[in-house]
């Protein structure tokens, strides 16, 4: 019977070997290739041209990543001290947002952000530009925050914090009471049960919190497109452009992407490497 | 001590969703807006729901995405679920690999899925016009030699990054039922066939929904496979919604965002209302 039902793999196996594997295979190939078939490096050389669109796309991703951290741990672990009820609607508060399509959630920054934007009209309403220019001596009008990188970063902190907050959470809440217990117990202050049980436990959490975050961060052309201006491109829109624009060029657009996914697999092995050794320490 | 800091916290996480949610809430109000901006109060209208039902593309596209939804979701549960039982049945030997393969579209970035579906198609395309002229040659009847990216070859993507999903949801399912509930089937006469329809299959149902769900949710949610995929004769509300943004600003996008947020709120409160009704009946089954 049991033997039987593998049987029923069949259909996908296929499905998979030519929808998953084979385009894979496919970047692979195109990346190794030149434009008369011929196996070439010459797409990965050519990216030393494009170092500083590298460059960029790790650092806005980077910093992304660090301000949801710095923002999703604690209010995860705040979220984790409330009572049940509260913790119910906080979740769905939390994941409502990620069903709406985040082009429209990014779009509604673009008027908050503009030069006459809400925000812009609002620091002029309290004075704070006044302030400003009274301060530093110098003579705005609004403050520049659209088109610029950390308007860039702001759309990715916006779209992506509930992927740190969800995973931080859920192994939070999974934490043994009684192991905080017995640290405590043993003479544990609270500074030292977060740092030595509570942080130690919860890395599998944050390592893919890091992973659901730093991956769409560094590969999004959409959010670059419209926050960024679009003129100080990503890896995204430069894959973007080598499919869609006029420089096309799929060879040098399948090299970068095999790039992205050797930085996909470094996280995964990074995070099972941790998230194996976390998950005995919690056996044991 | 203790109150503060909780009043703290609650400060804190206000501050989060305030964060989370004053843009959709500007979007929502500022679809009302009688001018023509985003930043601009001018009064309250409704024009510009009015104009979005009067605009065939943004209409268009809204078929087209709840039609590839729709259809994705469907082959993709069905599809997932067969596997995910082929899978549960397989010896671990063969199962790890395939499972590793069946990570790939959910581990990958998206535009790395995208881009690389994308390239297959256009190879296959490829092959496909040289195969169709040869064809052609013979005289028998006629192929078309130029095949392009659209509807099918999106709803290809689509039922590619949807399965995974249905498969991850069914495994635990599968893996908690007991297995000696399949035997006892037999042993009561079942034939195999009957086993998995009357006894495998309502066992894990519930993940099975949960899965629909999911990949329906992906299906509408996703822009990036999409606009890889779709070429330029098929176009989802979020391919179009781009090209809108890129332009200018228009409150008729406000409106659709509007619109999908009630839906999504509808949609939700139906779920949990749902799963509240069975937690009771769950509840009064077990004190009878």
């Amino acid at each position: 019977m049991k033997r039987k039902l593998s049987l029923f793999a069949i259909p996908y196996v296929v499905w998979m070997a030519l929808f998953v594997v084979a385009p894979v295979f496919l970047v692979v190939l195109y990346a190794f290739s030149s434009k008369t078939g011929g196996f070439t490096l010459d797409n990965f050389a050519r990216m030393g041209t494009y170092a500083v669109v590298f460059g960029r796309s790790f650092r806005l991703a980077l910093i992304a990543t660090g301000i949801c951290l710095a923002i999703g741990y604690p209010v995860s672990y705040m979220m984790s001290k409330e009572g049940p009820r509260f913790q119910r609607i906080a979740m769905v508060l939390i994941m409502l947002p990620m069903w709406m399509n985040f082009l429209l959630r990014t779009y509604s920054w673009m008027a908050i952000l503009e030069n006459n934007g809400l925000l812009n009209q609002l620091f002029q309403k309290i004075g704070l530009i006044d302030l400003w220019n009274h301060v530093f001596g110098t003579n705005l009008t609004f403050f520049p925050m659209m088109n610029t990188q950390g308007a860039v970063v702001l759309g990715m902190v916006y779209n992506y914090l509930p992927f740190m907050i969800l995973p931080i959470y859920s192994v939070i809440i999974k934490l043994d009471p009684s192991l905080l217990e017995a640290a405590r117990d043993l003479g544990a202050d609270s500074v030292n049960v977060f740092r030595r049980v509570i942080l130690p436990l919860s890395l599998p959490g944050v390592l893919s919190g890091i992973t659901m975050v730093f991956v769409p961060s560094v590969s999004t052309f959409a959010i670059s497109t419209m926050l960024g201006g679009g003129t100080r491109i990503l890896l995204g829109d430069l894959i973007e452009q080598q499919f869609t624009g006029g420089a096309y060029n799929p060879y040098l657009g399948a090299a970068i992407a095999l790039v992205m996914m050797a930085i996909v697999v470094l996280c995964m092995w990074v995070m099972n490497h941790f998230g194996e050794g976390e998950e005995q320490a919690v056996m044991l | 001590m203790k109150r503060g800091a909780s009043v703290f916290n609650r400060a804190v996480m206000s501050l989060v969703f305030l964060f989370l949610y004053a843009p959709i809430f500007l979007l929502i109000i500022f679809s009302f807006n009688a001018g023509n901006s985003n930043m601009v109060w001018k009064g309250f209208s409704l024009q510009w729901y009015e104009q979005l039902f009067h605009n065939r593309l943004i209409m268009q596209s809204v078929y087209t995405t709840l039609l590839v939804s729709f259809l994705a979701t469907l082959i993709a549960t069905a599809a997932g679920t067969f596997a995910a039982i082929g899978f549960y049945a397989m010896r671990r030997r063969w199962r790890s690999p395939l499972m590793t393969v069946n990570n790939i579209p959910m581990m990958n970035a998206d535009i790395v899925t995208g881009v690389s579906l994308c390239l297959l198609f256009v190879a296959f395309f490829g092959l496909w016009g040289n195969f169709a002229g040869w064809f052609n040659s013979l005289g028998l009847f006629q192929l078309p030699t130029r095949l392009s990216m659209g509807f099918g070859t999106m709803l290809i993507a689509h039922v590619t990054f949807n399965i995974p999903y249905v498969i991850l949801s069914i495994g635990p399912k599968l893996r908690q039922m007991d297995k000696s509930l399949i035997d006892a089937a037999q042993d009561l006469g079942c034939t195999w066939m009957q086993a998995f329809w009357k006894v495998v299959l309502p066992e894990i149902k519930p993940g099975i929904i949960s899965g629909a769900l999911t990949a329906f949710t992906m299906s509408i949610d996703d822009f990036v496979i999409s606009y890889f995929t779709a070429g330029s004769s098929a176009s989802t509300l979020s391919v179009t919604i781009y090209g809108m943004t890129k332009r200018k600003v228009n409150p008729q996008i406000n409106a659709v965002s509007t619109l999908l947020f009630v839906s999504v709120l509808l949609l939700l409160a139906a779920v949990n209302i749902r799963e509240a009704r069975q937690e009771r009946l769950a509840a009064q089954r077990r004190q009878s």
